[in-house]
């Protein structure tokens, strides 16, 4: 996934001369997960360079690259690092299109690894896409594999409104099933692995229904869609998985359909529990599924606790909590 | 050790209400006495000027030093009427909000020289990244009509920025002016990256970006000179201080034992201290910024000291917490009146002249102001269409605001 998302990037330098990357340790040294690897050498230092240890000013510093025209791509090394930038973020960026009437806008791109199963402990694996979702003006994305992380990432790239694109760092070497002490199987070994060369994008606000089924749909998106599928196949429970890959804005009418079709829902994220995306999933089907639903609506999510070290796995939803709640909506 | 219990400090201006300012902490200079550098001088090297006050009209209105400026007589004139014009501007919004036509107002009274004259020192294409007492920079273009800003004012039909801002929040990109936030500082860093990118892609074009000595305090105000100064950033870094934050002395923001133009140097980046309310030193230290900035010279910090004569906006009272006389015991005087000394001096303007044009710049924002009331205000009942609450929050509107918009227009 690392080589897809930096495939994204040099296709998107080469092609529009308005791109710029740049973040802390993302120019010379190529990242502190190798996605820029190679890219200053290749574009150099005025197009793919080192920020200063700033957020708010690396994100700041992008809004007036935007509104001259640029089209900045800037790293936040870890998600669980943005909130010095939630100003520039939440009343500039998201906000510049409306308050000035168009006059100015913030086409960027700001890149973050997210989430945990790397013994990151609280500040390397948080998940905070719900702090992003909430705010009108911002497009959030997280994509769960090579394919569709290149896709996405040029999509987001070439749209005119400011995106937040989480990368979940667990699947950047490989799909994760959930069962920590397997080995790690590179992407090379899997067919999602297979990324085309050259420019293609996955359009935003476009699900995916990532495993078919009739029994139960399961909304998920980055890293849990591999856990839910790994669930699935233990629990003998033929669960329908949407990828949401866009969390906001949403394509609501796959969601629909699927949930109207197997009318039950498990919603599953890595992130935090109350006041979590889940829970807004959970709303918008009640509105518009109730009347299809044969069970309530389960939410496996993180614990409502910071993200521990030593207990990481006791925190991370993983397939066996996945596969009871597919059990249970299934009970008669 | 001394033995006695410590001590938290609270700084407290030299005057309250009742007790007349000591304005000695402004550490003045004479008119005249600081040395002017070359562009290139390292910014080490500033520290100097840092510290002291650059002006150059003295009391008498001459011209005084080696940044007095070369100014041709109908820029002059031109610049004094753009403050009076400013001046008579904010006069006529501050009445027209007490008759309830426009909600709210912001005042630069006592300020006009900082925008007015650093506008004359910029060229087409610079892009200003302005707080919302910059209105100076608008005033002082001929592209930008009065009716248009008192259109945003009044929230009407041909509010430009359609009802969605505060009044005084402009957003002018064809006139430089960059969308005012209502968030202080942000807008600091933000032009730090304008002036990136225009460097990146070897423009000529620079930046200037504004902020008050209160808002120094934020956390983008010290990223965007680190920024500035890493990348050599194309960017004037203007600080109003004005003396006051709303009711907060600048002592609170960290001006007591230092300047806020020290910041700069600390920063690596060549720093002025400058009389605001001259408006031959404001255009000068504006002028040396702008050829640093064109020449890859990098950034400059600019202090402007000047003196919030007005209060904050219409919804604070200034006597609660200054003294009421205050304006008029500031030490460096009024920037029209003293301009207009200057003018008189070199006799290109008389005090005949300056009466006719302050009535005849009176009776223009007068006719702009019932023009503009012709297209409706706020108060009066005009609202804006339902839909422009939903557009412009994506380029595209999604399926979810397309509902919403829909679910409202049913009521």
């Amino acid at each position: 996934m690392i080589q897809a998302l930096r495939s994204a990037m040099d296709v998107m330098l080469g092609r529009d001369d308005n791109v710029v990357v740049y973040g802390q340790d993302v120019g010379y040294f190529g990242g502190v997960f190798r996605c820029t690897d190679g890219l200053q050498a290749k574009y150099g230092k005025t197009r793919v360079f080192d920020a200063p240890i700033s957020e708010g000013g690396i994100v700041g510093s992008a809004i007036g690259m935007a509104a001259y025209g640029l089209r900045p791509v800037v790293e936040v090394q870890f998600a669980d690092y943005f909130y010095p930038a939630s100003d520039q973020i939440v009343s500039e960026a998201a906000r510049l299109r409306y308050r000035s009437a168009g006059d100015f806008t913030a086409p960027i791109t700001i890149r973050m690894p997210c989430g945990g199963g790397i013994y990151g402990g609280q500040t390397h694996s948080q998940s905070p896409e719900s702090l992003f979702t909430h705010v009108c003006g911002i497009r959030t994305v997280m994509p769960s594999n090579p394919y569709d992380a290149k896709g996405l990432l040029i999509a987001s790239i070439e749209n005119d409104d400011p995106v937040i694109f989480l990368e979940p760092k667990r699947l950047y070497n490989g799909p994760f099933d959930g069962h920590h002490g397997k080995p790690v199987v590179p992407w090379a070994a899997h067919p999602m692995g297979e990324v085309p060369e050259g420019h293609y994008s996955v359009p935003l606000e476009s699900a995916t229904v990532f495993r078919a089924g009739t029994d139960v749909t399961v909304l998920t998106y980055g890293t849990m869609v591999f856990v839910c599928e790994a669930a699935a196949k233990a629990s003998g429970v033929d669960a329908e998985i949407v990828d949401l890959r866009s969390l906001w804005p949403l394509d609501l009418p796959t969601l629909v359909a699927s949930v109207k079709k197997t009318g039950r829902c498990v919603v599953v994220h890595e992130a935090t529990r109350t006041s979590g995306f889940g829970a807004e999933l959970v709303a918008l089907m009640q509105e518009h599924c109730f009347y299809h639903l044969e069970a309530p609506i389960e939410r496996v999510t993180g614990w409502d606790t910071p993200y521990p070290h030593a207990l990481e796995w006791a925190y991370f939803p993983g397939p066996d909590r996945v596969a009871a709640a597919l059990k249970r909506v299934m009970e008669p | 050790m001394s033995g006695d219990p410590l001590r938290l400090h609270v700084p407290e201006p030299t005057g309250r209400p009742g007790q007349g300012t000591d304005f000695s902490y402004l550490r003045l200079a004479a008119a005249g006495a600081v040395p002017r550098p070359p562009v290139d001088v390292a910014p080490l090297e500033t520290s100097d000027l840092a510290h002291t006050l650059l002006r150059v009209l003295d009391d008498d209105g001459r011209a005084c030093g080696p940044w007095a400026p070369q100014i041709a007589p109908e820029r002059l004139r031109a610049g004094l009427g753009a403050m009076m014009k400013t001046r008579a501007f904010d006069a006529r919004m501050l009445i027209a909000q007490r008759q309830k036509k426009i909600s709210f107002y912001m005042q630069c009274l006592g300020e006009e020289a900082v925008a007015v004259a650093h506008s004359f020192a910029l060229e087409p294409g610079d892009m200003n990244f302005p707080t919302y007492r910059q209105q100076g920079l608008l005033l002082a273009r001929d592209d930008v009509s009065m009716v248009e800003l008192m259109c945003q004012l009044l929230s009407n039909q041909r509010d430009p920025l359609k009802g969605r801002q505060l009044p005084v929040m402009y957003s002018y990109k064809r006139a430089g002016f960059f969308t005012i936030s209502g968030n202080l500082a942000t807008q600091y860093i933000q032009a730090v990256g304008w002036a990136m990118a225009s460097a990146i892609k070897g423009d000529t074009r620079i930046a200037s970006a504004w902020i008050g000595d209160g808002a120094t305090a934020e956390s983008d105000f010290h990223t965007a000179l680190t920024f500035a100064h890493v990348y050599r950033a194309p960017v004037i870094l203007n600080v109003v201080n004005n003396q006051w934050a709303i009711s907060t002395f600048q002592s609170i923001a960290g001006g007591e034992a230092t300047t806020f133009a020290a910041r700069g140097v600390g920063c690596g980046i060549a720093s002025l201290r400058v009389d605001g309310n001259d408006f031959l030193a404001v255009y000068a230290a504006s002028a040396w910024a702008a050829e640093r900035a064109r020449s890859n010279l990098g950034p400059t910090l600019i202090e402007w000291v000047t003196y919030r004569a007005g209060a904050h906006s219409t919804s604070d009272d200034p006597s609660k917490y200054r003294p009421g006389d205050d304006a008029q015991h500031y030490p460096l005087g009024d920037p029209i009146a003293r301009l207009k000394k200057h003018l008189i001096g070199l006799g290109i303007w008389s005090d005949e002249e300056h009466e006719q044009t302050a009535k005849a710049l009176d009776a223009e924002v007068s006719a702009a102001l019932k023009e503009a009331t012709q297209y409706g205000s706020l108060l009066d009942g005009h609202a804006p269409p339902l839909a422009t609450m939903f557009e412009d929050v994506y380029q595209d509107m999604p399926a979810h605001l397309r509902e919403q918009m829909r679910q409202a227009a049913e009521g």
